[in-house]
């Protein structure tokens, strides 16, 4: 028998979420170097749409995990309803996207399996034939590959949301077996409520054409007025990583990234943003993307177009002067 | 109510990383700092004592630098100190350095562990949850917001896309917290000179080695990522910058 990937998919009210064909396309592209099978499973009360979606990307088999104790999720169901299944199917290698769902349970159940997990994977690489892993260090300012050592079984990886492609061709359809987990009553010890919004969004940046983003480097509230003019002499928005937000200089519904915004604007200026993944996830999709940061090895500049290595308190009043002298020629 | 708070200390944001001779880890001779969602979570922390009473430690694996986190979390207000000081703490990978944990706390009693989301320099945002699976309790990740309720807590757990979701769950429990939860407070002069009376407990490495086991994973090469895109650099002096931009602006990316 050859060695299995076992892919463990996300499904949201029967749509399988697009990082898990994400987490398929590595599994398969791992799988057409070390000849490995791929097998995917799905946890929910019942998941039957998103396992007959699953079961059309190329995989060997879907496993449905179904259970009542599945219907929200909790850390304490998943660990209860996959430790005994993978301790029977002893794949080789666990794939699982790097979503908050799974950094709240993926930790758990490496150990409760007596392994290791690593996480926030963004490629391979092959020492031989033995992959390793790459994955961000030091907020993206390095990257380190990562082997398991022998000790270790199964493997447990969880992939970076965006590094891989998906595939979106639907291939011929998989079998989808499902297994029936038994959680015991008293396993669940967190009680989840429903998923909601904070008060409806005023602004929606998904729209807008160009977009002037502040980070920390701004570094003082009432510096925000440098940003601002230069985001009324190109007629953009404005928006703000993380720091920002959280204190509260603008409102959380400006922030862009993982946990705000997705934007795809015609120009993203980012002012003093260092790039972190979160931040990026939010903000890749635009058309151009001009940085200035003073730093020259901040992981922005990994993405922009167009980049200055400089201090944005004398380039970007320099620069809305000259956008103004522009269009008053124009 | 009492609460452990887990802290790193990590390289500040600002610092200029070198990789060392081998390119295994980066040279260590950098000026480091707390890391950031620890803060939050140390903070929060307080909080809590000052609504409900209790203790509140604080605890590090770290080489003898890191005690500089202590202190100052004991300056703002933390009760007392556990220290597992080592050189091997700090590039000890997260399964090691929670069985370390777990290790070192199993004769104290805590209502709560607090962790950041994750560290600044591995960012594997395991730490908290792997101690919640060693000590058996339930975990909840990604908090923002804590409120004590008669059966334990509730707590609001960041989501994807600005959702957020409430979960209720028992003490004792392990939490890593969100940076944005509240906000942070300074260390006062009085409670720097306070800090240094309050107790920090050492723990070595030889204590606890045996239960952090044996690495399950290794970084085999550290090394600066490859450039994916090509960025046109602009040069020149701050005025020279804003002219070649603004062109840039009108002619290639066409918003002007
Ligand atoms: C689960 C999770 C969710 C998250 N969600 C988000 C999210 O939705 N959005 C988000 O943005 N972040 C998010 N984060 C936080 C993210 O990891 C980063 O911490 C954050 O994006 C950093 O913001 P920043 O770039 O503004 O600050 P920093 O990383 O501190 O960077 C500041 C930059 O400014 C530069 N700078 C300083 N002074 C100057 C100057 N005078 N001129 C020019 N440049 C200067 C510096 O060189 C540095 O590169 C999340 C993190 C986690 C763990």
């Amino acid at each position: 028998m050859p060695e299995t990937i076992l892919v463990i998919g996300e499904q949201q009210a029967g749509r399988l979420s697009r990082v898990t064909l994400e987490t398929v396309a590595a599994a398969r592209s791992l799988a057409a170097r070390t000849g490995w099978a791929v097998e995917a499973a799905l946890l929910g009360d019942h998941v039957g749409p998103a396992a007959q979606e699953l079961a059309q990307t190329g995989v060997a088999t879907v496993y449905a995990l179904q259970s009542p104790q599945l219907i929200a999720y909790t850390a304490d169901a998943y660990i209860a309803a996959l430790r005994p299944w993978i301790t029977a199917k002893q794949p080789k290698l666990i794939l699982l996207p790097h979503t908050y769902q799974v950094r709240d349970f993926a930790p758990r159940l490496a150990l409760a399996l007596e392994t290791t997990l690593i996480a926030d994977v963004t490629g391979f690489v092959y020492d031989g034939e033995r992959p390793l892993f790459t994955r961000q260090m030091f907020q993206g300012k390095f990257a380190a590959d990562v082997a398991f050592s022998d000790a270790a079984r199964p493997w447990i990886v969880t992939l970076q949301n965006g590094a891989f492609r998906a595939d979106t061709e639907n291939l011929a359809p998989a079998l989808v077996e499902t297994v029936s987990a038994e959680i015991p009553d008293d396993a669940i010890r967190i009680h989840p409520h429903e998923v909601f919004r904070e008060a409806k969004q005023a602004v929606d940046l998904s729209q807008s054409e160009v977009i002037v983003a502040v980070g920390r480097g701004i570094k003082e509230q009432k510096n925000l007025e440098i940003a601002e003019k230069l985001a009324a002499a190109l007629g953009a928005d404005i928006a703000a990583s993380r720091p920002i937000c959280d204190a509260g200089w603008l409102p959380l519904e400006r922030q862009i990234g993982s946990s705000g915004q997705s934007v795809s604007p015609k120009l993203y200026l980012a002012l003093g943003i260092s790039g972190a993944i979160q931040h990026i996830v939010g903000m890749k999709g635009a058309r151009a993307i001009l940085a200035i940061n003073k730093d020259a090895e901040a992981p922005i500049f990994e993405i922009a177009d167009i980049g200055a290595v400089a201090d944005l308190f004398e380039v970007v009043p320099a620069l809305t002067e000259e956008i103004q002298k522009l269009r008053a020629g124009a | 109510m009492n609460i452990l708070v887990c802290l790193k200390q990590v390289p500040k944001k600002d610092a200029r990383l070198a990789l060392n001779e081998a390119g295994t880890w980066i040279r260590e001779d950098v000026p480091y700092e707390v890391n950031e969602p620890d803060a939050y979570a140390l903070e929060e922390a307080l909080r809590q004592k000052e609504k409900h009473g209790g203790q509140v430690t604080v605890l590090t694996a770290g080489p003898p630098r890191a005690q500089q986190v202590l202190r100052e979390a004991l300056a703002k207000g933390a009760d007392r100190a556990i220290h597992l000081q080592d050189d091997a703490f700090a590039a000890a990978g997260p399964l090691r350095t929670a069985r370390a944990i777990a290790a070192a706390i199993t004769d104290e009693r805590f209502d709560m562990v607090f962790t950041g989301l994750q560290s600044d320099d591995f960012g594997s945002a395991q730490v908290g949850v792997l101690l919640a699976e060693l000590l058996g309790w339930p975990s909840a990740t990604i908090i923002i917001g804590i409120e004590k309720t008669e059966s334990g807590v509730r707590v609001k757990r960041e989501l994807e896309a600005g959702q957020f979701q409430l979960l209720d769950m028992p003490m004792p429990c392990v939490l890593t917290i969100q940076s944005g939860i509240n906000k942070l407070r300074y260390a006062t002069l009085m409670g720097i000179k306070q800090a240094k009376n309050k107790p920090v407990r050492q723990v070595t490495l030889l204590e606890v080695e045996s239960s952090a086991g044996e690495p399950l994973q290794q970084i085999a090469r550290l090394y600066v990522p490859m450039k994916q895109k090509q960025t046109e650099i602009v040069t020149g002096t701050p005025a020279e910058i804003a002219r070649k931009l603004a062109e840039l602006l009108r002619d290639r990316v066409r918003v002007i």
